[in-house]
């Protein structure tokens, strides 16, 4: 495995032991779908899928797709012991109303109030909201999986987002390569770091003013 | 008892200009034989209603891909790149909407409601435009119904009074579609007599649907990544 990928490893890992046992949790498409493939032994987690079942299990094998059973990025997948499905307005009461524990999404921008910008670039990239609006919004719990900084280097933890905004002061803990960094009402805490980092090279690396806590960790 | 009609004959009314809604999630639920039909009678400059544009080959993708539709109503058009494209050339008018609220609009109209009032879009650009209430002292936007003159809904089984079984993940957005369309057009893999589908099965009620297709197209079309 790659360096970059071991160290997603390592972010989806540790976002995996933030869920209790039997929490109902929706994973975004990209990173936050590996988060599935990490969940602590002895613990099990029922997993929504927006477009329509809870209890998602892994990709489909091959061969064995069946058409009428896709996750919310359209590729097949299976459905598991326990799981059961619903029609859109009822996915989006379990997200909008609350019943959802954990929501997991990568991000374009977070800054210090945890308002989020993860779909759209003005110009570039204008894929839709899709059900993120509503995840963020619903979740009880908002977690943001994501590299610290962008393809350029720059950070994307920032003091205020310049992104057209997914939601205001929804995000709760945002989870990096680097940094594992709690949102509060004083501001952001960074909690624990990556073991191959210090706390100067995330701070150099994160815009938004962070909060040192006493009890520093590590992952 | 509902009409059993061909692609062609259920498809006639659909006027060029006409607003169609359809069900279906990146394909997954998307009434392929319908859509071929409109496809083929050459329709154009639809209003279509629909959760995303799927892939670029595969359902209503190919109504976006052949330059059929004027106005847009979606979620998500991320995985069909000619979206995108038709959106910034300004062919195709793109309206945005967060999935949750794009069907609890739809489900207002069924439903008879003056619309929803949702928390979801507050002080993001979705709130542009549109009314707000606190309520318990808390932010929400008024969202209005969203109907149309027709949608084209997959079942797997449909009995001749018109109610459906949509199974497994296909149900998505269809079952409050075929509330909020003034004609519901239904294409089903099988279609049995009254009585033969168990009432206890039934995902979408007869009551709501006016015409009945025998599927024609194989449901399979997915993107095997």
């Amino acid at each position: 495995m790659d360096p970059k990928e071991l160290k997603r490893v390592r972010l989806v890992k540790r976002i995996a032991q933030e869920f209790p046992d039997g929490a109902l949790v929706n994973l975004g498409i990209g990173m936050p779908t590996m988060v599935a493939d990490y969940i602590p032994a002895g613990k099990t987690i029922l997993l929504h899928s927006e477009n329509g079942f809870t209890g998602l299990g892994p990709q489909a094998e091959k061969g064995k797709e069946d058409p009428r059973l896709v996750n919310a990025g359209g590729q097949p997948v299976t459905i598991l012991p326990g799981g059961c499905f619903f029609d859109s307005s009822m996915s989006f009461a379990i997200i909008r109303g609350g019943h959802v524990d954990y929501t997991v999404l990568g991000a374009l921008e977070v800054d210090e109030q945890g308002n989020l910008a993860n779909y759209m670039i003005p110009g570039k990239m204008v894929p839709g909201m899709g059900g993120a609006m509503d995840l963020v919004v619903g979740a009880k719990n908002v977690i943001i999986a994501m590299d610290h900084v962008n393809k350029n280097g720059a950070p994307k933890i920032l003091k205020k987002c310049s992104l057209p905004l997914t939601a205001v002061g929804e995000v709760d803990v945002i989870v990096t390569d680097m940094a594992f960094i709690r949102v509060t009402k004083k501001g952001l805490v960074l909690e624990e770091i990556a073991e191959d980092t210090t706390v100067e090279e995330v701070i150099k690396a994160t815009e938004a003013h962070l909060h040192i806590s006493g009890k520093l960790g590590k992952f | 008892m509902k009409p059993v009609l061909t692609p062609e004959q259920a498809v006639d009314s659909i006027k060029d200009g006409s607003s169609v809604m359809a069900g279906g999630f990146m394909g997954c639920g998307n009434a392929f034989t319908l859509i071929d039909a409109l496809i083929n009678k050459g329709s154009k400059d639809l209003t279509l209603i629909t959760s995303d544009t799927a892939f670029p080959d595969v359902g209503v993708g190919r109504l976006i891909c052949q330059g059929r539709v004027k106005n847009l109503y979606a979620t998500h058009i991320g995985t069909n790149p000619v979206s995108g494209c038709k959106m910034n050339s300004g062919e195709m008018t793109v309206t945005l909407v967060p999935q949750g609220t794009f069907s609890e609009r739809i489900r207002a109209k069924g439903a008879g409601l003056g619309g929803v009032l949702t928390p979801t879009g507050i002080g993001t650009d979705i709130e542009k435009g549109k009314q707000k209430l606190t309520i318990g002292g808390k932010d929400y936007l008024l969202e209005l119904p969203l109907g149309a003159e027709f949608a084209l809904i997959k079942a797997e089984v449909c009995d001749k009074s018109g109610n459906c079984f949509l199974p497994m993940a296909t149900k998505n957005a269809a079952v409050v579609m075929a509330m909020a369309a003034d004609h519901v057009i239904v294409e089903a893999e099988k279609i049995v007599e009254a009585g033969e589908l168990d009432p206890e099965k039934v995902t979408i009620p007869g009551v709501f649907i006016s015409a009945i297709v025998k599927a024609a197209l194989p449901a399979a079309n997915l993107q095997l990544k």
